[in-house]
């Protein structure tokens, strides 16, 4: 009796289990074909899923910002090719102070929902991403606007709900008066951050959330997290860049060798991210369909200027030294494959010449000669302590290694093994919270990726006194000087003349070490044709062609 | 065996409270989330405190943790910082995962026991060598280079599957990721298996059974393999555990959106709601896990009991 019920209970748990399987399998094949083909004409990419929801004063990294790329265009967009800021809804943007501007929209451009795109669409977006108490990231894109004080203090609650500084005219027509002399503000309204919104932003906050309404050239369609986004043309788009394709499909892809994987295999069209260890194969494996170009982001390393041992004028002849031991270009080289460039100045190639882009600025400081760095270094009293370290978080990106590389260019230039050696972080924010707390005392790892291609993105952010990423804590009133003149300039030419003439001094000063420019590296099949990247290193999706 | 139950469940109590704490400290004490969210810039102190707040990051870690379990046991598990509540990651990872996992001990039950329960019976025996030599071969490469493997060669080299499985990840598209995380275990149970049975197809009630004059068959699987599965179960019931949270490295590799890469996702971004919601989970099917296997031994051998 008692065996009896005992395999009746093993019995029952198999069939338990059978039935599991079955009912697995079964509800597979009904959901099937979600995966496999996809429509003609459409664009298949490599996508991950976006760190915040998407909108546009909280979206600051690539993948949320690829959909608003494709779904929202600014006053301004910035060209593919050369990076110049071009007027997109914009129709003019005029100052004659370069503080108060007046901007016009051009007729006729809507949202892909049907409403018109008017001066009040952007208005209420610039004043809802600077609201300090929306808690978006990008809040500080609109710190040059009047006002911002008052709707976003440091402390405390903001004492105004909109900014001062803006003001409609008419349906087509806004004012924006700065807190400051800014000539290249216009320029810098390309970046998605100033993109317009519709009214239902306002009102149906996480609905738009759940499915984004933007101008641009791509409407979505559907959205599910963590698995893919499908978007089509918005027939409602005003813009001159209409999609070459029937759409775009992002996919998302659990890691980037899987998305390697896939374009191999011919189920994937488009992938922006290459891994670091296919870099060496990608160009053989992909036939020509590989891409390597400038994306303006530049690597440097920094010292700590906060540091007593880091102020003098010695210290300085150190730092020069250090720049010197480093061979980049065998680091680039060996460990990169090509994908990274030695840097020579503060900037970008993607800015090109006109844009303030000088290679070779950095002068001989930035060329490997260990005879003479070794020079330097004991000119300026050795390296302090005795030896150095370099600190970076080692959990994305790989830097383990170059950091490895760049600490053996040192101390074989030094002929010592132990002059410098690699203070590795675990994770990211462990790693910021350590720079923004000001707790290093040797050098770490700064890198800058560009919000839009101006030179004055790749210097005043960063070496501007008490700049929102001053992580080395730099500070020369002259520098501020030049860079406030820049500002204020009232032709193009005349403000990146300025800063240049603050970025030599910056370079005089060293107190970040140029390393190399990150290029931008993307694969695609052969069912599509005509793929760049823009120079944020994101493909240009309107101009693919699916053959 | 009632009472038994309700013991172990209580008993669960303050285990689960200790895992969930320990969790919940050390992913909150490896850095400021916070600082992450804003990539490679300063973080603006007031939006910061703005989101701190939210998060209720500027509370001291104990009433973090009362705060956070007292919203779980209302169902609340928080948000993403993405904005998508945790529930809802774990209603799209988990029935995914436990279809991997369900693909992935049936694997193991059927081809483990099996290859075990003829080995065991020859010993010494080319198949037995062989069959232990694979085992050795497979415990002994890692999974990511098998899976690796497996994933080009079959579809990118072939093009027999697709290398990546679609979203819904259907049961037929995780068999081939389902056979890659069961392999190790796989091999695992095929010698313990092998072991139990050899060292009971000496004992006195197999002799009695065969001079009792029963079949072959019944005789090795209603004697001999019943009483050589406890270690087995034992095995398989900890396995449970780590095929869920294990799948992380195959479900990496081959796309599939479970546990593991919400997991993955999470400790990388600094998701802690993510991070420590789908951990406790984790913990309770563990213990769940465990307390069935202690059950099955009953099941299995009479002798022991549960006062």
């Amino acid at each position: 009796m008692r065996a009896a019920t005992r395999t009746t209970v093993i019995r029952r748990a198999l069939a338990a289990a059978g039935a599991v399987a079955l009912t697995a399998t079964a509800c597979a094949s009904s959901s099937d074909g979600g995966g496999g083909g996809s429509a003609d004409g459409v664009v298949r990419a490599f996508w991950t899923d976006p760190q915040h929801p998407v909108e546009p004063a909280n979206t600051n990294e690539v993948q949320g910002g690829k959909v608003l790329d494709m779904i929202s265009r600014g006053l301004k967009k910035y060209n593919p090719t050369t990076g110049a800021a071009e007027n997109a809804v914009a129709e003019s943007i005029e100052s004659d102070d370069q503080q108060n501007f007046t901007v016009k929209l051009k007729k006729g451009w809507k949202f892909s929902d049907g409403t018109a795109v008017t001066a009040k669409s952007f208005v209420d977006a610039w004043n809802y991403g600077a609201l300090v108490t929306n808690k978006q990231i990008n809040s500080y894109f609109f710190q040059y606007i009047e006002g911002y004080q008052d709707v976003h203090p440091e402390k405390g609650k903001p004492t105004a709900k909109t900014l001062s500084g803006l003001k409609v005219k008419d349906a087509r027509t806004f004012t924006v008066k700065l807190n400051q002399k800014f000539s290249l503000w216009p320029q810098t309204l390309g970046y998605s951050a100033y993109a317009p919104l519709p009214k239902s932003f306002f009102t149906d906050h996480s609905g738009w959330l759940e499915k984004p309404v933007g101008n641009g050239p791509y409407k979505v369609d559907s959205y599910t997290k963590g698995q893919s986004m499908k978007l089509s043309r918005n027939t409602h788009y005003a813009g001159d860049d209409k999609p070459r394709n029937k759409g775009v499909e992002l996919k998302v892809y659990t890691d980037q060798n899987t998305g390697y994987t896939d374009l191999q295999a011919g189920n994937l069209d488009v992938v922006d991210e290459l891994p670091a260890g296919q870099l060496k194969n990608a160009k053989r494996d992909l036939g020509g369909r590989y891409i390597n170009q400038p994306a303006g982001i530049i690597q440097t390393i920094s010292f700590p200027m906060y540091d007593k041992a880091w102020q003098s004028e010695k210290a300085i002849k150190v730092r020069r030294g250090i720049s010197m031991a480093i061979n980049r270009k065998q680091v680039s080289e060996k460990i990169y494959h090509g994908t990274r460039e030695p840097a020579t100045d503060l900037t970008s190639p993607v800015l090109k010449a006109a844009g303030g882009y000088q290679p070779g600025l950095c002068g001989d400081v930035c060329s490997y000669d260990p005879k003479q760095a070794k020079k330097l270094i004991e000119e300026g009293g050795g390296l302090p302590g005795g030896k150095i370290t370099l600190t970076s978080n080692v959990d994305t990106g790989s830097h383990r290694q170059w950091m490895e590389a760049v600490c053996n260019s040192i101390n074989r230039t030094l002929g010592r093994n132990s002059a410098c050696t690699v203070n590795p972080v675990p994770t990211f924010s462990e790693f910021r919270s350590d720079i923004t707390d000001r707790k290093m005392t040797g050098m770490f790892r700064t890198g800058w990726q560009m919000d839009y291609p101006l030179i004055q993105n790749f210097l005043q952010p960063i070496f501007y006194t008490d700049a929102s990423s001053n992580d080395s804590g730099f500070s020369d009133p002259q520098v501020d000087k030049l860079m406030d003149k820049a500002n204020s300039a009232t032709d193009e030419k005349a403000a990146i003349g300025l800063f240049q003439q603050a970025e030599k001094r910056i370079l005089d000063t060293l107190p970040a070490i140029p390393l190399w420019y990150q290029n931008g590296n993307a694969g695609y099949s052969s069912r599509v044709s005509d793929v760049k990247l823009n120079p944020f290193s994101v493909p240009v999706f309107t101009d693919i062609k699916v053959k | 065996m009632g009472r038994y139950v309700v013991r172990r469940l209580l008993q669960m109590i303050p285990v689960f409270i200790g895992t969930t704490f320990l969790i919940f400290v050390m992913v909150y004490a490896v850095g400021d989330p916070v600082n992450a969210m804003f990539g490679e810039r300063a973080p603006d102190p007031a939006t910061a405190a703005q989101l701190r707040e939210e998060f209720n990051l500027d509370k001291p870690i104990w009433q973090q943790y009362v705060l956070y379990m007292g919203n779980i046991f209302t169902g609340d598990f928080g948000n993403a910082f993405n904005g998508q509540p945790v529930t809802e990651l774990m209603a799209t990872a988990f029935p995914i995962t436990i279809r991997l996992a369900v693909l992935a001990i049936v694997f193991e039950i059927l081809v483990g026991i099996t290859l075990g329960v003829l080995t065991g019976l020859r010993r010494g025996r080319p198949i037995d060598s062989g069959v232990l030599m694979l085992t050795l071969v497979v415990i002994s490469v890692p999974t990511f280079v098998t899976g690796s493997l497996a994933q080009y060669v079959l579809g990118v080299k072939w093009g027999w599957i697709s290398p990546a499985v679609s979203p819904a990840a259907p049961a037929r598209e995780l068999l081939l990721p389902a056979l890659v995380l069961a392999l190790v275990s796989l091999a695992y149970v095929t010698r313990l298996t092998r072991t139990s049975i050899a060292e009971n197809a000496r004992a006195d009630y197999v002799r009695t059974a065969v001079a009792k004059g029963l079949s072959r068959r019944r005789v090795t699987v209603r004697h001999l393999l019943r009483n050589s599965l406890i270690p087995v179960v034992t095995f398989l019931g900890t396995d449970v555990g780590n095929l869920m949270a294990g799948a992380l490295v195959t479900e990496r590799i081959f796309n599939i959106h479970g546990v593991g890469f919400q997991l993955w996702q999470g400790i990388v971004r600094q998701n802690s709601p993510t991070v420590v919601g789908f951990v406790t989970v984790l913990v309770i099917v563990f213990l769940l896990a465990n307390l069935l296997v202690d059950l099955l031994y009953a099941v299995l051998d009479p002798r022991i009991r549960y006062a």
